[in-house]
């Protein structure tokens, strides 16, 4: 636990890092879909393809939308790119800077998969077995057309009754996962070799764009989760405080209807005050029941502090209650 | 746990000491995929050599320059390469010490994959497998075969099940004898490589030791620098942030006090702190102005001194004169939503 908790608060030091642990939980979970995943093929001449190549395309779409969806950044840089102007000008490097980030990251995961099935090699065989020239291989040569399309379409079942033991079945099959790894390590040569250029020439263009573009998208990010923070430490005050005049309503509405003796004087602060009046289980009833029934209106303002329930009744001179007002229906009887 | 904690520590130290470790995750990520790699020769003559030189070396070159990418010096190398010399001079004995100390690190996952790749075999049966002395090692009385029949069955030596070749030369004889070299090869280099580290390691203090001192000084001040100051960036933004977004709810609660000619709020004295802390909203419709106000109508980057806390009551001093017409924009908007 301890471990994890040290982990967590590494990655959670600031808001880059934890967009790199979740592209590479991303990218695990990809690598661990792969091995789970049940690859059967389909053996057909039509479907092969259409199966091989989705099986290797439409799980990194899947990805890319995650990455996409799990980062915090996409929202906050989506709000800046559409927000009015208003008094603060937008700036573009910014939104550029987080655009190209949050697809860096994004991209992780999709690769890793391409990579991974490329590097396996069933896909490809799957998607290109009937794809080949019979000529290049001995068992094929002599087999009519037809027949040689259906015998090609079954290479990458092992298991097939006419394919068990063929020799050329596993010649094709070597041939084409050999491929599929030159393939995917050349892809995965390119990109590392990308990804290097990038780093390393960075820094020759532009480094002061880049630090500003850095510290600005940083602060919005900042920005925005402290405001999110006052928001809720404002309505939970705002609610504490609705709450309250509630309680104090109903107690003076209790003492309105029940004339109940009134508390005894200054003895009964503690427990009693807790109460807020109401000390029994009619009381309690009635107070629940109005609770749903009749919610206080959202107002906590110094107007409305003595007797919120009962000024709901009497209509209200000013314009800006008049909105929050009209939602709550008048209420004859409690 | 407790252990852990103190590896995990050890390597956050500084920036050197975090890239070991990663350098050290690397070289296991290496053995890692190289035993979940499946080596698939494929048993063509002219495929073989390609196939089994590219497994031995492209991953080693691609392991090499993920070692670059995933250092977070390379970007302060180019960095400090690349900046103008302000009132700074540059080092060029720094910017070699911390090119050196890279590539160094950065050559440990290759030289493991080398030598797990030459110690196992697989690579160098595959690629060289076609150039097996058959003369020595083969069945001398067998009818002459032609060039590329050779060629064929001989390629197939990696591929047990559907070697045909038994007649000319053995497939274990060959197997052993270039899983032999290919071992062999692989001992040399793991021992070069260790001689060359042991000889760097133990004679650069004999050659200008007091410059190489200086030049790891001065490359982890620089990286320490760089630490601080995002750090500082990042607390600045946080502190910009809390007075932008304080002073805009200030600003807002201002201008309703003015718009709607409320009377100043009579804050009773039991209410204190927690009427400040609502920031002067106080009910739904304000604070639905409020939110709809931060998002069409974000406040400027531009921190108010705190003397003056009133929104549209500037008295100017040294203010820019955009203020008071943005504020008084400001009261025009909330006119046409009431």
């Amino acid at each position: 636990m301890d471990r994890f908790r040290m982990i967590f608060q590494y990655f959670q030091s600031n808001s880059e890092s934890v967009m790199n642990g979740i592209c590479g939980l991303l990218a695990l979970a990809s690598v661990k879909m792969y091995t789970s995943l049940d690859f059967s093929c389909p053996c057909l001449p039509q479907y092969n393809m259409a199966y091989g190549l989705g099986i290797m395309f439409v799980p990194p779409i899947i990805l890319f939308l995650c990455g996409l969806i799990l980062n915090r950044q996409s929202l906050v840089m989506l709000e800046e790119w559409r927000r009015p102007p208003g008094h603060r000008k937008k700036d573009q490097a910014v939104i550029r800077y987080m655009c190209s980030s949050i697809m860096q990251r994004a991209m992780v995961a999709p690769v890793v998969w391409i990579i991974v099935t490329l590097l396996d090699g069933k896909c490809l065989i799957c998607a290109f077995s009937g794809s080949l020239d019979p000529q290049k291989f001995v068992g094929f040569a002599n087999v009519s057309t037809e027949q040689v399309q259906q015998l090609l379409a079954k290479v990458p079942c092992k298991d097939d009754e006419l394919m068990r033991n063929n020799t050329s079945r596993k010649a094709v099959s070597r041939y084409l996962r050999c491929w599929s790894q030159a393939l995917g390590w050349s892809i995965l040569l390119i990109l590392i070799i990308a990804a290097f250029l990038a780093r390393w020439l960075r820094p020759c263009f532009s480094q002061a764009t880049l630090l500003q573009a850095r510290h600005w998208s940083n602060y919005i990010d900042i920005e925005q989760k402290i405001f999110e923070d006052t928001c809720c430490e404002h309505s939970r005050l705002f609610a504490h405080k609705c709450i309250l005049h509630f309680f104090e309503s109903m107690q003076q509405e209790i003492k309105l209807h029940s004339f109940s003796l009134p508390r005894e004087g200054e003895g009964a602060e503690g427990g009693e005050g807790l109460l807020q009046g109401i000390t029994d289980h009619d009381q309690v009833n009635k107070l629940l029941k109005t609770w749903y029934y009749e919610k206080p209106p959202l107002d906590v303002s110094q107007a409305h502090q003595r007797h919120p329930l009962v000024r709901e009744r009497s209509p209200l001179p000013r314009a800006e209650n008049a909105r929050s007002h009209s939602k709550f229906p008048q209420h004859t009887s409690v | 746990m407790d252990k852990f904690r103190m590896i995990f520590q050890f390597f956050q130290s500084n920036q050197e000491s975090f890239m070991n470790g990663i350098c050290g995750i690397m070289a296991l990520a290496s053995t890692q995929m190289y035993s979940a790699f499946d080596f698939n020769c494929p048993c063509l003559p002219q495929y073989n050599l390609a196939y089994g030189l590219g497994i031995l070396l492209v991953p080693p070159f691609i392991l090499f320059l993920l070692g670059f990418v995933l250092n977070n010096n390379i970007s302060m190398l180019a960095e400090e390469w690349r900046r103008p010399r302000g009132r700074r001079g540059k080092d060029p004995a720094v910017l070699r010490y911390m090119f050196c100390s890279m590539a160094q690190r950065a050559m440990i996952a290759p030289v493991v994959w080398l030598s797990v790749t030459l110690l196992d075999g697989k690579c160098i049966t595959c690629a060289f497998c076609t150039s097996v002395p058959v003369e020595t090692l083969g069945n001398a009385s067998h009818p002459r075969l032609s060039q590329g029949e050779v060629q064929r069955l001989l390629a197939r030596i990696p591929c047990k099940e559907i070697y045909n070749g038994q007649q000319l030369i053995a497939n274990e004889v060959a197997v052993r004898y270039l899983r032999c070299i290919s071992q062999a090869l692989g001992w040399c280099f793991v021992l070069l490589m260790t001689t060359l580290a042991f000889l760097v390691r133990s004679l650069r203090p004999c050659f200008s030791q007091a410059a190489f001192l200086k030049s790891r000084y001065w490359s982890h001040y620089i990286d320490i620098e760089r630490k601080l100051f995002d750090e500082t960036c990042a607390e600045h933004a946080r502190s910009f942030a809390k007075v932008c977004i304080q002073q805009f709810f200030e600003g807002m609660s201002t201008d309703l006090v003015a718009a709607h000619c409320h009377l100043p709020r009579k804050a009773p004295a039991d209410a204190g702190e927690a009427a400040e802390k609502l920031l002067g909203i106080t009910d739904q419709g304000t604070m639905n102005m409020a939110l709809k106000s931060w998002h069409r109508c974000k406040p400027p980057l531009h921190l108010h001194p705190p003397a003056q806390p009133t929104g549209n009551g500037w008295a100017g001093e040294g203010q820019p004169s955009t203020h008071p017409s943005a504020s008084r924009k400001e009261t025009a908007a909330y006119y046409s939503w009431v």
